[in-house]
This record gives structure tokens, sequence and C-alpha cells, in this order.
């Protein structure tokens, strides 16, 4: 079995998030960057799954050269081999015909994408990417099994979770849930060693437009101080929501 | 011209997702001398979406299909999108509403935008305010191509009933064979799900232990709202994974947010930024919650919450 997991690097989730003085941009400046928190439940998922069921597990970003400490951290973590497909992203349908060309390329079994990135929350990817597949797609994944040609899962809905079933190749929206927190893997030194000899591949990206660009950006306004009531006036807070918030 | 909406029911009743939608269409409709369209994919009371601003509403009969079915829905609404001529589709935030976007933004060849938080500010190019950064901030973002779907972030714009021509027809389901089988959908016990409660009442660590629970439980009732938890709490399994809210659990839009007992890291602030009005109840005056919050009350959640229910309850019956 071959599977891909999609990655993409964001902000660490502590960032402060700042604009540069022409909001334009996003400030980098001093910016930790991470795998995105539902490509690493992915990730792990992917891991297990090599452990298993000897599967071949390749990472894969769009990104320029910034983005390869966190292809090597795949790497340490487990991942057999990393792509990078050198290009600046510039929305989620540029992203996804990337990882189109390079899926008719290379066929998988499984393509792992997280629900969203925690930086523009788009969602789009994975639903985008299996559907210029033609491939079955579930999102919001929270469990999964494979059993021979046929991949069971299970997707987190408002109130409740969806049971499916379908034959591979699949695509996925991984998110926590898929993998307990407590079960992502930590890199071990030896990880860490091993990853340095594990091959890191540079593709050509495909010549495209996106279909949206990012005019500016803007900070949410600035709230004003709380206000505070003390233990024995609850029904102060009380009357502040009804008459003041009129939320009660 | 059109603006599609993609509605979605619950017992017959468009959900209330659905409405704002319906509400932010009728405006968009409005600007641009369009008509606005509804899709529903069930029996339902076809009044109440005329009255919420529908002009054409389309009934699609999925008979053997009961659940939720990507493809044959993604399918069915470009090819209504295509009929109608439609320059917008707009999807709730909902788990239907997100997992349909992107897949029928491909089929209709349209540009996706996600977490819409505001009407457009222009429409040549479509332009529009998007949350990102999980709430901590906001791209202006303009569609490259001459249709948009656009997902509109949940309690973003409010209902605001404004009454449409309402004219209903009928479009096949699409017969396209479905890759996927959903085989069981399970519901959970809570009545209210988060993304539908107007208020929702979350715990955190400061609530000790699992056995205190009722306390959320009891003031979640008497509010009738959703509850939820931060992420250490979901982390050493007092709670479901599913009520975990931040910027790794769900995202929580409702009026009113109550913490208990939560500190208030950036990641949990950012996942329930979008909430109107945020209440906080903590012993620990340094909290960073304090500064996010716009009411606190300073005080052990063991004394101040039992107090909390009783004059709620008292509230109620006068």
């Amino acid at each position: 079995m071959k599977i891909l997991v999609c990655i993409s690097c964001v902000p660490d989730t502590t960032t402060k998030i700042n604009f540069t003085a022409d909001q334009k941009a996003f400030e980098t400046q001093g910016v930790q960057y991470i795998i995105n928190p539902n490509d690493e439940f992915g990730l792990t998922r992917a891991i297990r799954l090599q452990q298993s069921h000897g599967a071949h597990v390749t990472v894969v970003t769009v990104g320029d050269v910034s983005c390869e400490p966190i292809l090597r951290k795949c790497l340490a973590i487990g991942a057999d081999a990393a792509l990078r497909i050198d290009t600046q992203p510039q929305d989620g349908y540029f992203v996804s015909k990337q990882l189109e060309a390079l899926c008719q390329k290379q066929s998988f079994d499984l393509i792992l994408t997280g629900r969203e990135s925690i930086d523009y929350n788009g969602g789009m990817v994975g639903g985008m990417l299996a559907t210029l597949l033609n491939l079955p797609f579930v999102t919001h994944c929270v469990g999964l099994e494979i059993n021979g040609d046929e991949a069971i899962m299970q997707r987190e809905i408002d109130g409740g979770k969806e049971h499916t079933k379908a034959n591979l190749p699949v695509v996925l929206g991984a998110q926590k849930g898929l993998v307990e927190e407590k079960d992502l893997i930590i890199p071990n030194m030896r990880g860490i060693m091993q990853a340095r000899q594990k091959p890191l591949t540079v593709e050509a990206p495909v010549a495209l437009d996106p279909r949206s660009q990012i005019e500016h950006y803007e900070k949410p306004e600035a709230r004003g101080p709380v206000t505070l009531f003390d233990l024995s006036d609850v029904d102060g807070l009380l009357n502040a929501l009804q008459n003041q918030a009129k939320v009660l | 011209m059109a603006v599609v909406t993609f509605i979605e029911t619950h017992n017959g009743k468009a959900s209330k997702a659905s409405l704002e939608l319906l509400s932010y269409g009728r405006s968009m409709a409005a600007a641009t001398s369009a008509s606005l369209v509804a899709v529903i994919f069930s029996d339902s009371d076809t009044q109440e979406l005329k009255d919420h601003g529908a002009d054409v509403i389309y009934t699609v009969d999925t008979a053997s299909d009961s659940y939720f079915n990507l493809e044959r829905y993604s399918t069915t609404l470009a090819e209504i999108s295509a009929l109608e001529k439609a320059t917008l589709v707009v999807v709730s935030s909902s788990s239907e509403g997100r997992y349909l976007g992107p897949s029928l933004a491909v089929k209709t060849e349209a540009t996706y935008l996600s977490n819409a938080v505001a009407l457009p500010t222009a429409y040549n190019p479509f332009t529009v305010k998007q949350s990102c950064f999980t709430n901590k901030g906001f791209a202006i973002s303009e569609s490259l191509s001459s249709s948009t779907v656009l997902s509109l972030s949940s309690n973003s714009f409010g209902i605001h009933p404004q009454p449409g021509r309402g004219e209903v027809k009928t479009h096949p389901y699409a017969s396209t064979q479905s890759k996927l089988e959903v085989t069981k959908v399970e519901h959970a016990q809570e009545s209210i799900s988060i993304a539908d409660a107007d208020i929702v009442v979350s715990g955190g660590r400061g609530l000790k232990g699992p056995e205190h629970w009722h306390l959320i439980e009891d003031l979640a009732s008497t509010l009738g709202a959703a509850t939820a938890c931060s992420k250490p709490v979901s982390d050493l399994g007092w709670r479901p994974h599913s009520e975990h809210v931040g910027q790794t659990g769900k995202p929580v839009a409702s009026n009113l947010y109550i913490a208990i007992g939560i500190s208030g890291a950036i990641q949990h602030l950012a996942g329930i930024n979008a909430s109107k009005v945020k209440v906080v109840i903590n012993n620990d005056p340094e909290a960073p919650f304090f500064k996010a919050a716009d009411y606190g009350i300073v005080g052990d959640a063991f004394e101040v919450v039992p107090v909390l229910i009783e004059k709620l309850k008292a509230l109620k019956k006068a």
C-alpha cells in the first residue's frame, strides 16, 4: 500500500498573528513553523499503517525551500520519502492542482490531507483533490481502518458520527480523533538521524493561475476591557447579559 | 443570474444556518439584480423558505438516499447552478456545507472562498472578507473566476426575514454512482449540537474532574445551551473529543459563550473568538481569558455556578 500525506507548513498554534505595515502580507518575522496539526494526525495514522500493513509513506508539501525542515521532521517521525513541489502556494485550488498532477504521475492507495490548515482554514484541498481525481472523500475523519482493498471510515458530523466505507484509493481530511493526541509521534534521535538519509525530492510545479487572491488583510478589532462582577453579584452579571448584551 | 443557496433541513424545517444563508443570499441577490434560489434535498416547509427570501425553490427527491451523499448532492447542485446561470453559490459552515463547497467549486469551475464573515465589498471582481488564522485575522479576497462558491461563517450575518417569490420547482436527484457508502449514522445523546447552539457552556481543567461535570450540564440545560470543553479536558479523557472547542477542535460562533475554569490559552481563544459575548468564571484573576472576555466573575466555579443556576431558574419562572 502506498500512502501520500499532504503537509502544510503553518505558524505555530501560539503565534500572535500580525500583518505587514501595508497589510498586504502575513508578517513572517519571528514566526515558528510547524506541521499543520490536522495533517500531523493524518501522518501519525499513516505511520501506524506502515507498521501494521507495511505501507510506504510519502509526505508532500507545496512550498519553497523554507518548508524543508518540516519535511525532515515528517521523515524523522517515520515517513519513508518526502517531496516538495517547488512553488509558493497561491490558493487552495492551486495547491490541489499541484497535488493532482503528482497523484497522476505516481499512484497512491490512500491520500491524507488535514481537514483544514490552521492558517487559511479553507478546508478545501482534500475535497478539491478528491473531485479532481474522481475519488471518494471523507473529511473531518475520526476513524480509519484498512481491510484488504476497503477503507472503513468515520466522519464527525454536527452532533454525531457517520460511518462510511469505500474501495481504495480514497482521500481523507484528517483531524484530532483519527489518532489520539497522546499517540502523536515525537521524533527520537534515531529517527532524526535516519531522516538525513531518506530521500527529499524537489519537483517542478505545473504552470497554473490561482482562482483567488488576497487583496489585503485585517486584524480583528480590539475589544473593550472585561466588566467584572463580584462573587456576590451574580444578579449584576445576569442583568448585564439580559439588558446590556441581550443574549439571555 | 442567480444566487443559489444549499438549504439543510432537520425534521422538515430549515436549519438556523440555512435561514441565515437565505438572508445573506437575499442581500446579494438584491445588489446584483439576481434571483435567490434555494435547493432542498428533502420534503420541507417551502413557505418558510419563501418567507425568508427564496424566489425559486428547487426540491430534490433523494428517495433511496437517506444520508448526505457528497457526490450526488454536489452533482445535483452543479446542474441547478448551470440551469439558473448562477454566479454565486452559498453554503453554510455546517459539516455538510463545508464538505460540499470545495467539490462543488471544482465541478462548476468556480472559485471557492471559505468562511465569509460579511457581505461582499464588491461584485466585480467578487470581493469578500473571510476569517483566517482561526479568527485571529481576516483576509479580503477576490475571486478571479466568473462564478464563486462561498461558505458563510455561522452567526456572522444573522437572520433577517424578507419574503421572496417562492416559486416551487422540482429537480431530479443526480444518478451518479456513489463511490462512498454510508453504513450508519450515530447521533450523540446531547440534544443541542455546538454548531447549532445560541449558547455554549464550556468547562476546563478548573473543574478538577469529570465527576463535577454535572455543574456544566445543569447550567447548560437551564440555559438550553450546548456543552463544550477545553483541549486538556478532552485529552485527559474527562469529556469526548466531539466536545473539544478551540483551534484544533470545533469552532464556536454562538451568541453567548460561558467559559468555566478555562484559563484561555491562545489556541482556545482562537476557536471561540467568533462568539458574540463571552463570559468567564475563573478563580485566577490573572487568567488570560479575562482579557478576551466581555464579562467575568473572579471566583470558584464550585461556588459561582450553583448560584448562577439557581438565579437563572428563578429568572425563567418570573
